[in-house]
Formats: C-alpha cells, structure tokens, sequence
C-alpha cells in the first residue's frame, strides 16, 4: 500500500487528486481521474467470500482495555465447543493483535493454499486469523497509518479461505476509526448481523460507548447488544466489592436510555486474565464460576440474535 | 475526568485558549471533546483528518508559558502517535511515559509500543504498571486481580526504567468518574503514594527553570 500525504483531502471527496496536498502523491492519478470515488471492486471479491459464512459478528468497544479481545476469544470457544458449529475469528486490531496470545497460538505461521490464506487451526472447528501471525517477533510494531492498515484488513476479509464458516467473529481495537469503517465497508454486500459492545460499568467508559452506538446508528450497523465486563469483584476473602463503580447505574442504564439491548454482565475474575495470559479457554480452566455462566448465557443470547436476522439479501432487521 | 465536560474552546489573537480545569489555572487542557456538539457524537474519522486535528492542537494552542505539556494518547502505534510525535519533534519531547496493565496480555502489546519508541526517536521516560493488585476496603487482603510484576519485566527485558507501579483503587476510580481531585480528597489512599512517586521521578528527571 501506498503511503498518502498527511493532508490527504480523502479519496472520494472533490478535492481528490486536485489539492495542494495531492502535488507528489502516488495515487494523484488515480484520484484525479475520479476512479478513487468508484466503489472498490474488493467489495464485490469480498460478498463472494463471505457466501460460505453464515453470520457475522463485530465486537466492537468505545474504550481500550475492557476485555473485548477476551470476550472475543471466549465467544469462538463457546461456540466452537459443539463441534458442528464451525467458528472463525478475525483480529483486526493491526497495531496490537492479541488475539494469537489469548488463544494460545502465538509462534503460528499462516500458509498459503491455491484457494488463498488458510487460518490458523485451533480446533477442527476454529479457525483464527491475526496480523500477530504476520509478525517474525513478538517486539515487532506495526506502525502503519490508516491506509495500510485498511488494505490489510481487505487482505484478511478477501483472500483468507475461511471455507464454510457458520459464526465470523471479527475483534476490532477500540475507537470508531479506520478499521472500524473498513470492516464496515468491506464487508457491507456481505451482511453483518450485528455488533457486539463491550462496556466497563464506569461512565467513562459508557460515555465512550455511546459513541460506538452513534457510530453504529451512522452505518448502519445492527446492534446485537451490550455486555458489561468486570462488572463485580468478590474478593476471595470476604464479600463484593466494585471495583469500577457504576456510577450512573453501569451498562443497564445507558441500555435502557438508548433501548439496546443488555446481553449480560460479566464479574471480574482473576482467572480470566490468568487463562488469557496462558492462552488458554477459561471455560475450560474455571466451569464452575459465576464467569463462566454469564459468559454461556450471553453467547446464548448471541445465537439467539443471529437466528432472527433475516437470510442475506433482504432487508436488515432495524437495530 | 477533569470535570470540564461541555466548556467551549474559544480564539484569541494567538490561537485556540485552552479550557483550565482549575481556580488557580495551572491545568489548561486541549481536546477533540471539547469541539463537539453533543458528548455522544462519535468522531468517525480516518487517519488522514485525526493527523491534521493533532497537528492544529500542537501548532495553533495558545499554550501560553507552560512547565509540562502531558500528551495523552489512545492504545496503538498509528497515526495519532506518529502525527503527535511528528507535530512535536521540533520541541525536543522530554520522552514518552509508556503504561502498562500487569498481564502479559497488555504487556505483549506495550513491548510493541516501546519499539514504536526507538523507531521514531522517542526517549522512554519509564514503565508505570497500572491496576496493579486490588487491596479490598473491607478486610485489607491483596488480590492480584490482574497478576503482577509484567510492567517490571517489560522494562528490564527492554532496558528502559521501571517508574513504579500502582493499584486498583476504586476511589479513584470514582474520583475520576465525578471529576473530583484525587490527589487532595484521598491522600490515605494505596494509590497516592505510587503516583506521587512517579510524578516525583518525573520532576526530577526535567526540574521545572532548568531547560
């Protein structure tokens, strides 16, 4: 991918290939010609692609570090647990792709097959698919700005040959930026079910995912719901504590106000993080805890969700 | 956080004022925040558009006389960091505080942040290991709710110092979410003297008078 100048006006705006900042880009043709404002034909490469993928799924976040990565991960393992289910997931979260670590496969290499890139197998029934398995050392940055990082997230959703697939999880990085509109976009002939949000239940955090939730609105991107992370803590010693206090009422305030729906809340458990630094599935460490079952009961709801979507080529369910 | 949500920015002769979050107005602050219309307004944009906002807030701030500028930047190594550390290069940065969480989750991504660093040019100030064990109000006991020690060792394994590490404190926590001055109103707390300490080393580092 070509870099573009820091003042690039953007390709579809009438400015393309005309401003000051265009003198020297690489793609001033292009833009000039007005082929910039064509839509992308990887878009069309892509709906061909996603036919054998049943549902889609974005889990998005307003805020880093409130366990989306986690959630993730033990979303593909909770539906990957019965083996007829056959399970994809995606990280395009390109500048910090934990995807690999969380599921144990760091050190994975991707191969190439005459049908294109073939995922990284956990399972039979799991495919995973990270720019971490792209990466020769785990020190390696990826310091790209938002046009490379865009073409790779158009290799990932073109070219890896997830083969039939009933659940795509893509696990974003926080905001609502590049990867975000190009996972949108790319995938927009292809039907996304719907997004997943992960919230803390401090209003820091839920401010940031209303703006996740305007960003979905602004797409047009269905909201399968909400779930709050590390919404309790029980020390093991004595009793319930909050360690990030919902101080205007957590996740299922802010639901009831901008009527989405609460998918679950999930308590703070230290052995979480701990089977995620092993890479490992917590379901499998801990099956018993409180975490566990908000966990299987939110993905339940999830299944229930995509159920309901109408089959692709009609109109999207209204979020 | 500041307690300064829905101010207006306002122009002066010499650029944008920044908002000041205090009576005494040693806290200015600058933010995209600021310019929205409603606080649920997403701020959809690409790259291109974040670098030139970045670039503004750098070069066309009325900063004024100031002893520290704290840049506070959001998770990744793309291009608000480049577009930040670009907009400031020409003023010599002190160097960059990198945070991280004790797990080796975080801590495999912030050992791609500290590369970031070198790459650009960017001095590492030091480590600081946040949320680092959760003592609980009720009976005292630690719990390491997030496990311990990978700020630490990231900052060996890297060569860069390690700053210090401090606790989940749900005070703080809800000092932050009611704008309240955590440094003044919880002086007891477990995570005061961790964050005095850092900011301690970070004055000694570039003593205010001294450039």
């Amino acid at each position: 991918m070509e870099e573009v100048p820091h003042d690039c006006p953007g390709v579809s705006s009438a400015q393309a290939g005309r401003g000051a900042s265009c003198q020297g880009c690489p793609n001033q043709g292009i833009c000039a010609s007005g082929a910039g404002a064509a839509p992308d034909p990887a878009i069309e490469e892509i709906k061909e692609r996603m036919k054998t993928v049943k549902h889609k799924i974005l889990v998005l976040s307003g805020k880093g570090g409130v366990g989306k990565s986690t959630f993730s991960a033990h979303l593909a393992h909770g539906l990957a647990e019965d083996e007829n289910t056959q399970v994809a997931l995606l990280d395009i979260d390109i500048c910090g792709p934990s995807i690999p670590k969380i599921m144990g496969l760091e050190g994975e290499q991707v191969h190439q097959s005459g049908s294109g890139w073939s995922p990284v197998f956990l399972e039979d029934n799991l495919g995973v698919m990270s720019v971490g398995f792209l990466l020769s050392s785990p020190d390696d940055a990826v310091i790209w700005r938002g046009p490379k990082k865009n073409g790779m997230i158009k290799q990932f959703l073109r070219d890896v040959d997830w083969g039939e697939v009933d659940y795509l999880i893509v696990d974003t990085p926080p905001g609502t930026s590049d990867e975000h509109l190009s996972a949108v976009q790319y995938l927009a002939a292809a039907h996304i079910d719907g997004a997943v949000i992960i919230t803390t239940p401090q209003e820091v955090s839920l401010q940031d995912v209303r703006k996740e939730i305007s960003f979905c609105h602004k797409v047009k991107l269905p909201i399968i719901g909400v779930v709050e992370n590390m919404s309790s803590f029980t020390c093991p010693k004595c009793q319930e504590s909050q360690i990030f206090p919902p101080t205007t009422g957590g996740a299922e305030v802010m639901c009831q106000d901008l009527k989405v729906p609460l998918l679950g809340k999930v308590p703070l458990d230290p052995r979480i993080g701990k089977s995620c630094d092993k890479g490992e599935s917590f379901f499998a460490e801990v099956p018993d805890s409180p975490a566990t079952l908000a966990y299987r009961s939110i993905i339940q709801r999830i299944q229930e969700s995509c159920s309901l979507r109408q089959p692709k080529g009609e109109n999207l369910v209204g979020s | 956080m500041l307690r300064v949500q829905g101010k207006a920015v306002h122009q002066c002769d010499s650029g944008w004022v920044p908002v000041f979050v205090d009576q005494e107005q040693s806290i200015s602050l600058m933010s995209v925040g600021f310019l929205l219309e409603k606080p649920d307004e997403a701020v959809v944009w690409r790259g291109p558009k974040k670098n030139a906002l970045i670039k503004q807030f750098v070069s066309d701030v009325a900063w004024g006389q100031l002893d520290y500028l704290v840049v506070d930047t959001p998770p990744g190594t793309s291009d608000e960091h480049m577009a930040v550390v670009d907009a400031l290069r020409p003023y010599s940065p002190l160097g960059a505080l990198v945070v991280t969480t004790p797990q080796a989750v975080s801590v495999g991504d912030v050992r791609r942040e500290l590369t970031f660093c070198k790459k650009v040019g960017l001095r590492v100030i030091g480590v600081v290991e946040n949320m680092s064990g959760f003592v609980c109000p009720h009976c005292a006991e630690c719990t390491n709710i997030f496990s311990r020690g990978g700020g630490e060792e990231l900052a060996r394994h890297a060569g860069v110092p390690f700053l210090g590490s401090v606790p989940l404190d749900p005070e703080l926590t809800r000092s932050l979410e009611e704008g309240r001055d955590f440094i003044q109103g919880f002086p007891e707390s477990p995570a005061f003297p961790a964050l005095s300490c850092i900011a301690q080393k970070i004055l000694n580092e570039a003593p205010v008078g001294l450039c």
